[in-house]
């Protein structure tokens, strides 16, 4: 994973200058949040801009700004929350099934005529409950949550069409749906991204700078050492469950209200978009290691990446598909590249042949 | 994410002839269990609904099964070592275009170098998948995601939105698709043969056997003398040639080949080999299994279809099943490791 790599370039780092003070704990802990991958993140979003603009004037428009993050929302809530599960070495590809069980429960209760303001609370605890069966299944019976989250992927998605089958229900109220779609007062900031960045907020917070969020990375890093060390590592990682269905419940919502349609087939494949920003934004897929503020880049990445060429005339937009696989898988390969450079040359340089090994 | 349906610690030397013969006991249970479900399922709805033992109704079945099979054999090779391959049903699409694309642009082609072709396509992806697991130390999960777009926007490209169809493909080819010999559909003959072939080698040759020790133990292998990389490496390139071949008879089967031709059967895939005791985290399982996982998932489909319950129950049914089978396998897995400890205690004490 990309973090990985920090530690053996910081040491190169250091080693190469040996005369510039150690730098403090904290000046060291700010600059490992924002350097190394989220400064190569802000680069390439800089190259994003620069060909954006390129290929299409439209792109720096505040236009473009809304119809891009407006079509990224539901990804980038569901993204926050899978962050957290992924940093503890656990992983949820159920999220996309929850929002369309969400949403389908959403359009049925709307149809038995209750209100959208109760509608909401229930579809939320829905989610929550959908975590709760994985969290559970995964710290209880201890079954590897990749097989049980793609199995709650079959089960939620098929329990949406079991609720409102292949209708969909259109009319919500104006109000509400144009909550959905509109812009934050006055402004081209959409409510969605209004709502995602509060979210963001809240997550940055809770991951980085209380004990719960410590907790989630040692869980992450080494789960026995952390259970030894007193961690209520499966209360916590039911807890990061739960949290995933909840918001990826509250994702169902915003689609409903923003396409003003809810229906079973909602965000098909959306489960793998958002794991995608999450490993794309550094965190390791084994778990320890990201950051929210990474995962926030590699969003902005992605959706400028997909708005310019969906704007571009000259591309075709079939390359978004190309360009978002070869960034996730880039994204591991470039630094393990690197790290293997760093260390053959070091190898030289200390003049130890015999560790050679096939290229 | 750190347990394992499989006995995996070995006992005492002394224990491990019955220890061996404990284990093959478990899984001869577990396909068993399959087969009974199967059994079970197929005599329910035929009892409910007498049509569905019809011939035609049969066959479907198992047209419907069979490139499923040649998918989770493939699937089954890599879980084994401890990976996992998403991209499957990208690499399909490719190669299903590719056949698709040659034999109505050349309707004379010979088949046999379609076939070679498709899997050929194939084993380039999956070898460009080995290689970045291996050489690259990228995580299978991530490179197979990226993978998956990739091959996916490469088919998009590639048909530009045109789709091949039936009507320009040659007879004899659409045929394989629905012919039989001697009874049998030429698609499941296929099908049986891949399994038996990818079977025996996982069980009896030396680099499948090492498939295993790569998955139960990645270090103790490689201390052991396995060459691991390029094991790892050959499991990706067999599933990609599979996934080809998948492709291939998939254009067979259903005539009409677009850009999305199999999206989403990673999934299903993955679900019919986990769900055939193929542990999601290598060590464990074998391709028969994985077979009749993927058997068993084609009939529930269909036997939902026929009894008319409602086809939205089909995807919770799936779902439903795989968890049944993941914690099926944790408690038999618990079982067994408590065995196995009781009895080499025994032999201690």
């Amino acid at each position: 994973m990309p973090p990985d790599t920090d530690v053996p370039q910081t040491a190169a780092a250091a080693a190469a200058t040996p005369a510039a003070p150690a730098p403090e704990a904290r000046g060291g802990r700010l600059r490992s949040l924002l350097g190394g991958w989220e400064a190569l993140l802000v680069g390439l979003i800089v190259v994003m801009i620069v060909v954006g603009q390129s290929l299409s004037p439209e792109f720096l428009t505040a236009d473009s700004f809304t119809t891009g993050s407006l079509d990224l929302s539901e990804v980038a809530l569901m993204a926050l929350a899978l962050t957290l599960v992924i940093i503890a070495a656990e992983i949820d590809l159920s999220v996309a099934s929850v929002l369309a069980l969400s949403s389908a429960v959403m359009a049925d209760l709307w149809n038995r005529g209750l209100p959208l303001e109760l509608i909401m609370p229930i579809c939320i605890a829905l989610g929550a409950l959908c975590g709760v069966f994985n969290g559970m299944l995964v710290t209880r019976l201890g079954l590897p949550s990749l097989a049980v989250t793609i199995g709650t992927l079959a089960l939620f998605r098929g329990f949406a069409y079991v609720v409102i089958g292949d209708e969909s229900v259109t009319d919500f109220p104006v109000t509400w749906t144009d909550r959905g779609f509109g812009n934050f007062a006055g402004t081209f900031i959409p409510n969605t991204i209004v709502l995602f960045a509060i979210l963001a907020i809240a997550f940055a917070v809770l991951l980085h700078a209380t004990p719960f969020g410590r907790s989630i990375y040692a869980i992450g890093a080494n789960e026995e050492a952390s259970y030894f060390s007193g961690l209520r590592v499966k209360r916590i990682k039911l807890l990061l469950f739960t949290l995933s269905g909840a918001v990826a419940a509250l994702a169902g919502i915003v689609i409903s209200l923003r396409n003003s349609t809810a229906a079973a087939n909602v965000g098909q494949g959306f489960e793998l978009t958002a794991i995608t920003a999450v490993l794309l934004g550094g965190v390791s897929i084994f778990g320890g290691r990201g950051t929210i503020v990474g995962v926030i880049l590699a969003l902005f990445l992605l959706g400028g990446i997909q708005k310019a060429l969906l704007l571009s005339e000259s591309i075709s937009s079939y390359w978004i598909q190309i360009v978002t696989g070869a960034l996730l898988v880039g994204s591991v390969l470039g630094p393990n590249i690197a790290r293997r450079v760093a260390e053959s040359r070091r190898r030289r340089s200390s003049q130890h042949p015999e560790e050679g090994q096939a290229p | 994410m750190s347990t394992q349906a499989a006995p995996a610690g070995a006992p005492a030397p002394a224990d491990s002839a019955r220890a061996r013969r404990l284990t093959e006991w478990v899984f001869r249970v577990r396909e068993l269990g399959i087969i009974v479900a199967l059994g079970l399922l197929i005599l329910v709805t035929g009892i409910l609904e007498p049509r569905f033992l019809d011939t035609d109704s049969l066959r479907n079945l198992a047209l419907n099964a069979s490139i499923f099979a040649v998918l989770a054999a493939g699937q089954t090779l890599v879980l084994v070592t401890r990976n996992v391959d998403l991209s499957v049903g990208s690499v399909l699409g490719l190669s299903a275009y590719l056949a698709g694309d040659l034999l109505s642009k050349h309707p004379g082609m010979a088949l046999p170098l379609v076939f070679l072709l498709g899997m050929a396509l194939g084993a380039a992806c999956g070898l460009l998948n080995g290689v970045l697991v291996t050489w690259g130390q990228v995580p299978a999960l991530v490179v197979t995601l990226g993978t998956l777009y990739v091959f996916r926007g490469i088919a998009f490209l590639w048909t530009d939105g045109s789709q091949v169809n039936a009507e320009t493909l040659p007879d004899p080819f659409l045929d394989l698709g629905t012919d039989s010999l001697v009874g049998v559909p030429i698609l499941v003959i296929i099908a049986l043969v891949v399994l038996l072939l990818v079977g025996q080698w996982l069980r009896d040759f030396r680099a499948g056997r090492e498939l295993y020790a790569i998955g139960s133990n990645p270090d103790g292998a490689r201390l052991a003398g396995v060459r691991s990389e390029r094991r790892v490496l050959s499991a990706f390139v067999l599933a990609g040639a599979l996934a080809g071949l998948g492709g291939v008879l998939f254009t067979a089967r259903f005539g009409t080949v677009d850009a999305t031709a199999g999206v989403g059967y990673e999934l299903t895939v993955i679900a019919a080999a986990v769900i055939g005791g193929v542990a999601i985290f290598g060590g464990t399982g074998s391709v028969y299994g994985a077979g009749l996982g993927a058997l068993l998932l084609g009939t529930i489909t269909s036997s939902l279809i026929v009894l008319k319950v409602e086809a939205f129950w089909q995807q919770a049914a799936i779902g439903a099943l795989l968890l049944l089978a993941i914690a099926f396998d944790r408690l038999v897995g618990l079982r067994v490791d408590a065995a196995l400890r009781r009895r080499s205690a025994r032999r201690a004490a």
